[in-house]
């Protein structure tokens, strides 16, 4: 999906410490949820081997009467409904939904495993060998979704949050530390 | 475990309220694939052809295609099968946006409805749990104000819905079932109307599992560049500005004059501003990155989303400018009525208004211009009000209701449908048997994998070839051979429309859009998908073996299925013939004697009846027993003759 040159250049960008960015640009959303699908493939044990919208870290927001079409990514978790939502007002119409919020909130059956219940967040698809794109970003052919890397200039670093941790967060928020300290002693001595 | 397909359809008795969820046989996937091909399996098993399609025996059935929620992009196009009171044959509709692939991820390939509900109910399935809810206070509401309606009760933002409007209710035979920016046209919407279902709403959180993930996933992922940076494919009509062709070529009012030179620059100008200034954004279907669907805002109307084949025919059919159009679209939409029968009825009748057949008693204050006389007339039609009543059934069967000559102005129904209104000068071949015989019910159904134009140039006609990977070698050939103004050879013909008809069939039942495959081979010979490319995808997917000519002879085991679906209803040879004035200029003889080698390569009677032979050869032995049983075979009628039956890929 890219030339050598790109390649070469994102080569270039992996030694110094890069920020990964998806902007979106809503205007351009024709709402066809392929990036949707195409994540929740990605993340599909085995990989691609299932497809399911619900499972997705990304999920489009539409509401066709109102020509809403806003396509949002699971950020953290939070565990209660925050007091601060939102009015945004975008080409002139208003928006007063949680749209804009990408956090797994329990408002909202977004980003919430459909089976388990456990928050889903965005990885960046990151692994290993790292992807050239993003996959929702690269079956989203309108260039509603862009993908872009860029030098990052800040002092820290923030220490990358795997599945397990966000995993772990979760069982914590839900049962309390000590509860769950409990259970991996209790789960490590049966070895 | 079952790939691509979910094993199970869900049986709803409306008469009973009961909702069962029964599996299916995965011999039926391998033998019709899905979507409209187990669709007819079940049409022809459960409902006989002495059952009136207004009898609650009569069945409504929603099918997914088996590539619908896989990765395969495009594939979204929602089957809707059942049997017509305006033909009284197997009708047949599409619709695309999303609720296949989401009533896929609920757990089912298929919604079979039968009976009939005392009252107006809506269906909502989310998952396992289904149920029938009240759907009085939805009565006489539009059809996608059902549908945020239904969402909001739910508080299902998310559930997919397909409803009907006021014109389903009323049983309307033009009458569509709205979802999303699609619509289900060609009649369909009256018999969901007539067992009083306003609503089908679906939310499904489920995986859907291919075979062979990472082959599938490979070959997938290249079709989203491939679909969006094809210019030819996706419908080349929604976003086209300069609408020379059709208001130069397709017949205005009553689908009987043209007008030509009526484009002129500054006509361009005007409609390309108005159309900029009601479209709100472009859209596309579930899983693909192309944008065919308008969502417009109308001063004083509800947003809708208009399709390519409503563009222009209410402007042309009353003879208005394209403001009303996107006017009257704003009414007909919530309304439910199909954008290509629906005007061509509205201007038949204001036709025999002007010709004195249809008088100030039938219509009351009857406006005196062509938009306020179709406003005038939706009304009525929708209410089956007064003249309403006798419209409501469509041209064919209002001329003969209203009698005193307006069987005279019925002159572009076929198998009493109303056809595209194209009235041109020399019979074309292919074409005349892709009209006559096929059952589909509209030619854009039908045609769309050879083009349409051959090419002057011969080095240009090679260049095409060359190119050409989604056609089988015989067709490099005819088109090699095929000079401007010359007439294909019988031979060409016949396998033109064959080929034709077999991609949609292809289409139908799988659900890949037509406009990314069946449709869209005409203009550059480039379709995303083709007989060639398609058999790795549905094999992948769904862990079937197939190679071209394998899902080529599924395509032609579905296309004799729903032909004897049809025959049992009484379909013959003398119903097959275009419109009447389709061509100006006719070859009687000509027209037989292709009719007579088209038969023949099909397998079928000289009365158009699939052999016994034909049907055993295609897995069908049930079939052709019925059909001997009868009395419609003998049994020993002569097939075609060996070399021309079973046309392959190759
Ligand atoms: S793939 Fe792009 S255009 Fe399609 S829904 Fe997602 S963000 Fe919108
Ligand atoms: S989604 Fe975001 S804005 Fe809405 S309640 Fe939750 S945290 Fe607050
Ligand atoms: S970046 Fe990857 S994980 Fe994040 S939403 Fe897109 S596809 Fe899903
Ligand atoms: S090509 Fe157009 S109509 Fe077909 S699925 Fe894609 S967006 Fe829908």
């Amino acid at each position: 999906m890219t030339d050598a040159k790109g390649t070469a250049a994102r080569m270039e960008m992996a030694k110094k410490k890069v920020l990964k960015h998806i902007k979106v640009d809503l205007d351009k959303c024709i709402g066809c949820r392929a990036c949707e699908m195409a994540c929740s493939a990605f993340h599909a044990r085995p990989r691609f081997s299932s497809t399911n919208p619900a499972r997705s870290r990304i999920r489009v927001v539409i509401d066709e009467k109102n020509d809403m079409y806003v396509p949002i990514r699971a950020g953290d978790y939070t565990p209660a409904e925050c007091t601060g939502r939102h009015k945004y007002t975008i080409n002139g119409k208003e928006y007063n939904e949680c749209s804009f919020c990408g956090v797994s909130c329990p408002s909202r059956d977004y980003f919430l495993e459909p089976d388990s219940g456990l928050p889903l967040k965005c990885d960046m698809c990151e692994e290993d060998p790292t992807l050239e794109e993003p996959w929702c970003v690269q079956v989203c052919r309108c260039d509603c979704l862009t993908f872009a890397e860029e030098e990052d200039d800040r002092e820290d670093q923030p220490e990358k949050r795997d599945e397990m941790e966000i995993g772990l967060e979760s069982l914590i928020l839900k049962h309390g530390l000590d509860k769950v300290l409990d259970m991996v002693a209790r789960m490590s001595s049966k070895g | 475990m079952r790939y691509a397909e979910t094993g199970f359809n869900l049986e709803i008795d409306l008469s009973r309220g009961s909702i069962e969820r029964v599996a299916t046989d995965p011999r039926d996937t391998a033998l019709h694939l899905g979507g409209q091909g187990t669709a007819a399996k079940i049409l022809w098993e459960r409902v006989g052809p002495e059952v009136d399609p207004f009898s609650p025996d009569n069945l409504l059935i929603f099918s997914t295609g088996l590539l619908h929620g896989t990765p395969v992009p495009g594939a979204n196009r929602t089957s809707v099968d059942t049997f017509s009171p305006q033909t009284d044959r197997y009708s047949h509709s599409l619709f695309g946006g999303f609720f296949g692939p989401e009533l896929k991820h609920a757990g089912y390939d298929k919604i079979i409805i039968r009976g009939k509900s005392p009252d107006f109910v809506y269906l909502w399935i989310h998952n396992g749990k289904v149920e029938l809810r009240d759907a009085t206070h939805l009565q006489g509401k539009g059809a996608l104000d059902t549908a945020s309606t239904i969402k909001a009760e739910l508080k299902q933002p998310e559930a997919q819905v397909a409803a009907i409007g006021l014109a389903g209710e009323n049983r309307v035979f033009m009458a569509t079932i709205e979802h999303a920016n699609s619509s289900a046209s060609r009649g369909v919407g009256v018999i969901m109307g007539d067992k009083r279902l306003k609503a089908i709403a679906v939310r499904g959180t489920n995986d859907i599992n291919v075979a062979r993930p990472a082959e599938l996933f490979g070959i997938s992922s290249p079709m989203y560049a491939a679909i969006y940076d094809n210019p030819d494919c996706g419908d080349l009509l929604a976003h086209e500005d300069d609408e020379e062709f059709h208001v130069n070529n397709f017949a205005w009012g009553n689908a009987r004059e043209r007008q030509k030179g009526y484009w002129n620059e500054e006509r361009e100008e005007k409609w390309t501003a108005v159309t900029e200034s009601v479209r709100l954004r472009w859209t596309g279907c579930y899983n693909c990155p192309k944008d065919c669907h308008m969502a417009v805002s109308y001063p004083g109307r509800p947003p809708y989303f208009q399709k390519c084949y409503s563009k222009l025919t209410y402007a042309m059919a009353a003879y208005e400018e394209i403001e009303f159009n996107y006017d009257i679209l704003g009414v007909t939409q919530e309304h439910g009525l199909d954008g290509f029968s629906t005007p061509q009825v509205l201007a038949f009748a204001v036709e025999l208004y002007d010709a004195g057949i249809l008088t100030d008693e039938d219509l009351p204050d009857f406006p005196p211009d062509g938009a306020g006389r179709f406003f005038y007339l939706v009304e009525k039609i929708v209410r089956r009000e007064g003249i309403g009543d006798i419209l409501a059934n469509g041209v064919y069967h209002a001329a003969r209701a209203i009698g005193k000559g307006a069987e005279e102005y019925d002159h572009n129904t076929m198998k009493k449908f109303e056809q595209v209104p194209l009235k041109l000068s020399m019979i074309n071949y292919p074409y005349f048997l892709m009209y006559a015989t096929g059952e589909k019910m509209n030619i854009t159904q039908i045609e769309g994998s050879y083009p349409q134009v051959p090419i002057a140039d011969p080095e240009e006609r090679k260049a095409f070839t060359e190119r050409w990977e989604a056609a089988p070698e015989r067709f490099k050939e005819y088109f090699m051979e095929w000079e401007p103004r010359a007439h294909p050879t019988v031979e060409a013909s016949i396998n033109i429309a064959d080929w034709n008809e077999t991609m949609h069939y292809v289409d139908d039942a799988i659900g890949t859009c037509a406009f990314l495959s069946s449709f869209t081979g005409q203009w550059a010979g480039q379709p995303p998908y083709h007989i060639h490319n398609l058999p790795a995808f549905i094999s992948h997917a769904t862990g079937l073996d197939l190679d071209s000519d394998g899902l080529w002879e599924i395509a032609r085991r579905n296309r004799n299925l729903i032909r004897a679906i049809n025959v049992r209803r009484g379909l013959r040879r003398s119903d097959e013939k275009p419109p009447a004035d389709h061509w100006k200029k006719r070859d009687p003889e000509m027209e037989q004697k292709l009719l007579d080698a088209y038969y023949e390569f099909k397998g079928w009677t000289n009365d158009g009846i699939p052999t016994k032979q034909t049907l055993d050869d295609l897995s069908l032995g049930y079939v052709s027993d019925d059909l001997v049983e009868r009395g419609i075979l003998s049994g020993d009628e002569q097939s075609g003759s060996e070399a021309t039956v079973g046309a392959s890929a190759e």
